[in-house]
This record gives C-alpha cells, sequence and structure tokens, in this order.
C-alpha cells in the first residue's frame, strides 16, 4: 500500500519553480528518501506534504488524505522534524513533549507513558527534566525526534536530521532512525543532501535535482546501474599497454589520458590482478593501481551531469523566505 | 475538544515562559510604580474638589498598568518564529484562531499578574477599596488587557522583525497612555485634548475602573463598559482574521 502518494505535484514562488511535477509513491513501512543537493527543493516538497505550503498545482495523499482538502487528517497522521530546531528552549525536554502531547490531543491517561517510551526510546530519559537550551546539538535532535512520534503518526518526516552534526553525533541519530523504524513500524521519509546517509538509512532513495526527480530505486539497484567499477592505472608506456588491454572481454570501457589509463568493468577485484599480470608479462611498469566501487555520489553524478558539492545558486535569503510561514 | 485542548495548551506554555522569567514582571513594574511615586507624590498638592491627586492618579495607574505587557505579549509570536517554535504549533491539529485564543488568554493572564500586583498596593497607599470593586476592576482590567494583547499579536503578525516590533510598540505605547486620561481630569482638559482623549480606547478603560475603584469619573461608566468590551471584541476578531489568513 501507498502511505505517500503525489500526483504532479507543484510548487512556483514568483514563477521560479522549485518543485516541477513530481509524482512518487512511498510504500508504507519504508524509510524513503529523498536525496539532493542543497536548493533542490526537497524542503519544498516536504513542506507542501505536512501541509504548510499549499501546492500551486498539483496534489498529495498522506495516508489517503489530501493535503489540501483534508489538512487537519494529514497533520494528525505525521509526524515532523524539520531541519531547523523547533524545539522551545526555555522548556524543559519532557515540558516540549508534553505540549506537543496537548497540541495533538493525545488522550490524557497515556501521555505520561508515551512520553517516557519515547525518551527511552531515543535515549534522554534520564536529561528530560533539563531545559532545552543546556542540551546539545545531537540531544536537540533527538529530542525532536522523539517529539515528531509522540502521536503516533503514520508517516515521519525527517528534513536533514543530520545537517550540523558531527560525524560521530551523525552516526549515534543513524542508529536510533533505524531502531525507530524498526519498533515504532513508522513510514520515514528523509532528504538530505549527505550520500552515506541516504546509503545507510534509506530502503529506496529519490535523486531530486532543480525540482524534479530523476530516479527512484533502491541504493543497491541505483549503484548497480551504473557500469560498473572504475581502475585507474598509472603506466609509462599507455599506448602499448591499452592495445593489449583491448583483448580482455570483461573490461566495458577504457579511457587513457597520458599515462593514466580508466578503465570500467563489473568486477574490479577480480579483474585487476590479471592486468598487472598483462603489464609484467610485456614488460610495462605499472606505478600505481587503485580501484573504486561507485557510490551514491556516481549515481548521483550519471543522473544529474554534477557533482552533489556543487550548490544550485539560490541565497540564503531567498530560502529563508521561502520557509517563512506566518 | 482537542481545538480547546490545544488553547489551553498554548495558553499553559505562555504562563510558565512567565514564570521562568521573572526579571521580566519586576521590570515591568517599575513604570506604574514611578507614575505612582514621581507624580502622585510630585502632585500632591492638587487636589480636584474633594479628592487629592494621589486617589484620583491611582485608578488611572492600576489601569495603565497592564497596557505594556499586554501589547508586548505579542513579541512571543516573533520570539516564536526566530527560534522555529512557531511552525511546531503550525504543523499541529489545530486552528489558526485557536492559537490565537491562546496566545490573547496566555498574555491576557500575564498582563493580569501585573495588574493585581498594582491594584493591591491600594492597601499601602491608603485608597480603600471594596471586595466588590477590586473584582469588578480585575474584570476590567481583562477585558482591556484582551483588547490590546490582540493589538500586540496583529503587529506581530505583520511585522517580521523583533526590531520593528518595539518600535511600532514604543511607538502606540506612549500615546496610549498619556492620552488617556489617566493623569489629568478629561473635563478639565483643553478641548483639542479631549478630543483627542475620547479617540483613545484606553481612556474609557481608566474611567470604568476610576469609577469603580473611587466612584468618579468624566464619562459614564455604562457608556465606558460599552465601549472597551466593544474594543476588545473588535480587536479579537481582528486578531483571529489577521493569523487565519496568514500562510
Amino acid at each position: 500500500m501507498n502511505i505517500v502518494e503525489t500526483f504532479k505535484l507543484t510548487k512556483k514562488f514568483n514563477g521560479l519553480v522549485a518543485v516541477n511535477n513530481v509524482s512518487l509513491k512511498i510504500k508504507e513501512g519504508e524509510i524513503f528518501g529523498l536525496l539532493g543537493p542543497n536548493g533542490a527543493g526537497k524542503t519544498t516538497l516536504i513542506s507542501m506534504l505536512c501541509t504548510l505550503l499549499r501546492p500551486t498545482s498539483g496534489t498529495a495523499k498522506v495516508n489517503g488524505f489530501d493535503i489540501v482538502k483534508q489538512q487537519n487528517e494529514v497533520r494528525k497522521s505525521i509526524g515532523i522534524v524539520f531541519q531547523e530546531s523547533s524545539l522551545d528552549n526555555r522548556l524543559t525536554g519532557r515540558e516540549n513533549l508534553k505540549m506537543h502531547a496537548g497540541l495533538y490531543g493525545v488522550p490524557k491517561n497515556e501521555r505520561k507513558r508515551r512520553i517516557d517510551e519515547v525518551l527511552k526510546l531515543v535515549g534522554l530519559y534520564e536529561r528530560a527534566n533539563e531545559l532545552v537550551k543546556n542540551y546539545s546539538g545531537g540531544m536537540k535532535r533527538r529530542l525532536e525526534i522523539a517529539r515528531g512520534l509522540i502521536h503516533y503518526p503514520k508517516v515521519l518526516f525527517l528534513d536533514e536530521p543530520t545537517l550540523g552534526l558531527d560525524p560521530q553525533t551523525r552516526e549515534h541519530i543513524w542508529e536510533y532512525i533505524k531502531k525507530l523504524a524498526e519498533r515504532e513500524r513508522i513510514t520515514i521519509l528523509l532528504t538530505t543532501h549527505y550520500m552515506e546517509e541516504a546509503d545507510a538509512l534509506c530502503d529506496r532513495v529519490a535523486i531530486m535535482d532543480h525540482g524534479e526527480i530523476k530516479v527512484v530505486d533502491t541504493p543497491e539497484n541505483l549503484k548497480n546501474s551504473l557500469e560498473g567499477d572504475a581502475i585507474t592505472l598509472e603506466v609509462n608506456n599507455s599506448k602499448k599497454f591499452l592495445e593489449r588491454m583491448r583483448k580482455i572481454k570483461s573490461i566495458k570501457k577504457i579511457h587513457a589520458e597520458e599515462n593514466k589509463i580508466s578503465i570500467t568493468v563489473k568486477n574490479a577485484e577480480k579483474l585487476a590482478p590479471k592486468i598487472l599480470e598483462l603489464a609484467r608479462k610485456n614488460k610495462i611498469l605499472v606505478n600505481s593501481i587503485s580501484i573504486r566501487k561507485p557510490g551514491l555520489g556516481d549515481v548521483f553524478l550519471h543522473y544529474t551531469g554534477r557533482e552533489i558539492g556543487e550548490e544550485i545558486g539560490e541565497s540564503k535569503e531567498m530560502l529563508k523566505r521561502r520557509s517563512r510561514v506566518l | 475538544m482537542s481545538e480547546i485542548e490545544g488553547i489551553y495548551t498554548i495558553f499553559l506554555r505562555e504562563i510558565i515562559r512567565f514564570w521562568r522569567d521573572k526579571s521580566r514582571l519586576v521590570s515591568s513594574l517599575v513604570q506604574p510604580l514611578l507614575f505612582l511615586i514621581v507624580f502622585g507624590g510630585g502632585f500632591s498638592f492638587v487636589r480636584l474638589g474633594s479628592i487629592n491627586y494621589q486617589t484620583f492618579l491611582f485608578p488611572g495607574v492600576v489601569a495603565i498598568s497592564v497596557v505594556g505587557i499586554s501589547i508586548a505579549s505579542g513579541v512571543s509570536v516573533i520570539w516564536d518564529r526566530e527560534f522555529g517554535f512557531l511552525k511546531e504549533i503550525l504543523v499541529a491539529p489545530i486552528s489558526r484562531t485557536s492559537i490565537f485564543i491562546g496566545k490573547a488568554l496566555g498574555g491576557c493572564a500575564t498582563a493580569l499578574v501585573q495588574g493585581i500586583i498594582i491594584l493591591s498596593l491600594s492597601f499601602i497607599i491608603g485608597i480603600p477599596i471594596t471586595l466588590n470593586s477590586f473584582v469588578v476592576s480585575i474584570f476590567l482590567m481583562a477585558l482591556i488587557s484582551l483588547g490590546l494583547v490582540s493589538v500586540g499579536l496583529i503587529i506581530a503578525s505583520l511585522v517580521e522583525t523583533l526590531e520593528s516590533f518595539g518600535m511600532i510598540m514604543n511607538f502606540i505605547i506612549f500615546p496610549l497612555i498619556f492620552l488617556s486620561g489617566a493623569f489629568f481630569p478629561l473635563q478639565e482638559a483643553p478641548e483639542w485634548l479631549r478630543i483627542i482623549s475620547l479617540v483613545n480606547p484606553l481612556t474609557y478603560g481608566v474611567e470604568a475602573i476610576r469609577y469603580t475603584i473611587i466612584g468618579f469619573s468624566s464619562i459614564p461608566f455604562s457608556l465606558s463598559l460599552t465601549i472597551i468590551t466593544a474594543f476588545s471584541f473588535a480587536t479579537i476578531l481582528l486578531g483571529g482574521i489577521a493569523f487565519s489568513r496568514q500562510k
């Protein structure tokens, strides 16, 4: 069953298309990732799905409810962790959660038990009575994840859940996300511009660029869909070596530039010894050899024609204005 | 049901935050106390018929003591926007109107705490108040406060930054206070000043409270009550609209 489904969802800001004709189907229970650079339209897409922004055209259904016509039902079905903190720093962790339970009408007799449960899930039970302003960045993010879960949502939206966190904290957050996906049997839709994050967490990934979805598949399939592994060699006589190597059938693509030879093959580990053997026989000196498995970065490059690190020209001010809702 | 619970939750948060930040209460008490001490003391030689100036001034200060804190409570919306918490409220399954009502009631309650403290000074200053007029005064302060809190919230929903909110607020508060008849009897004032004061809704609040506490006023109590009630309802309505229109 599809828990989130979008139909040609489009959002324009003063003529600028932020999300363009996006049609997505997200299955119940999966961790789905939207991978793309800053400014790709991920946050805008999520903002529409959680009813903070009204689509310019097209629509979407979340948990079977229309995001324009049934806003309240959609809101009850979802939990959200925004890119920027949305906690009240002057309240304690527990008070923040209590407020959330009140706003979402969680039955009074269930509240305490549920709040304790989510606090334990993110490992904040012992620190719950401290003011949030004394929390570290990682603790705040965990508290927000816990908060998003209190009202038993069907879908949890995580907008760049580890943005601005150090690598160690990031891995901790990943563990919590995996754990909660298991225990709460919830669908998670997360956005990220970190390849490793999408790779480590997501069952399926959609690559988004310039407001459009380029491709959707499992990280494995996406990586396998590329030609294969890359072997790079540095030799003293590339011309001669190139001729000899053309005879090896399992080489898919070969490309030489001065003394550097790049080869694309299906199984680099097995082929590398053969190549070195061939070089030795022909008395060609190999200075260096490297093998690289394709990552989601290569997938991104393949589908968008550029590296994910390259930002799209968009001022921070513009993003800020866009995210402003009241 | 869930709307009422949402209103209560937002209300409660304002109260908790106010309670944690007692310096705000102390500092906002300074202004009305100064008025009482400086004007009350400085003009103690003035007599208005049978009553001395301090007695005349006191109910006025009670009324205006809720003005600053009421309008300033709108600032919480700007803080919430700045720190991101507003999003948490906006995606919750409650209406914008409920958010507005929760904020307004919270602001009103905090203003009342201050108003009641000032009102209680009557026992120290030596202005006798019956229980009846004490309760009626609180009710009137609540009415004034609700209207002004709404004004603050409307401003907050229109401006972006803390700085512009502060500027607009100061621009409003001082004329409101000084042209309210809190410091001078309206019937003795020059005509132009009286006319300006009669346009100021706070004037009717001051007059109603003065009548309640010392039985003296330039405007009939029923008229004052009608006007401040109408003012509060109108601003609450406008505020509700302003909030629900925001997107």
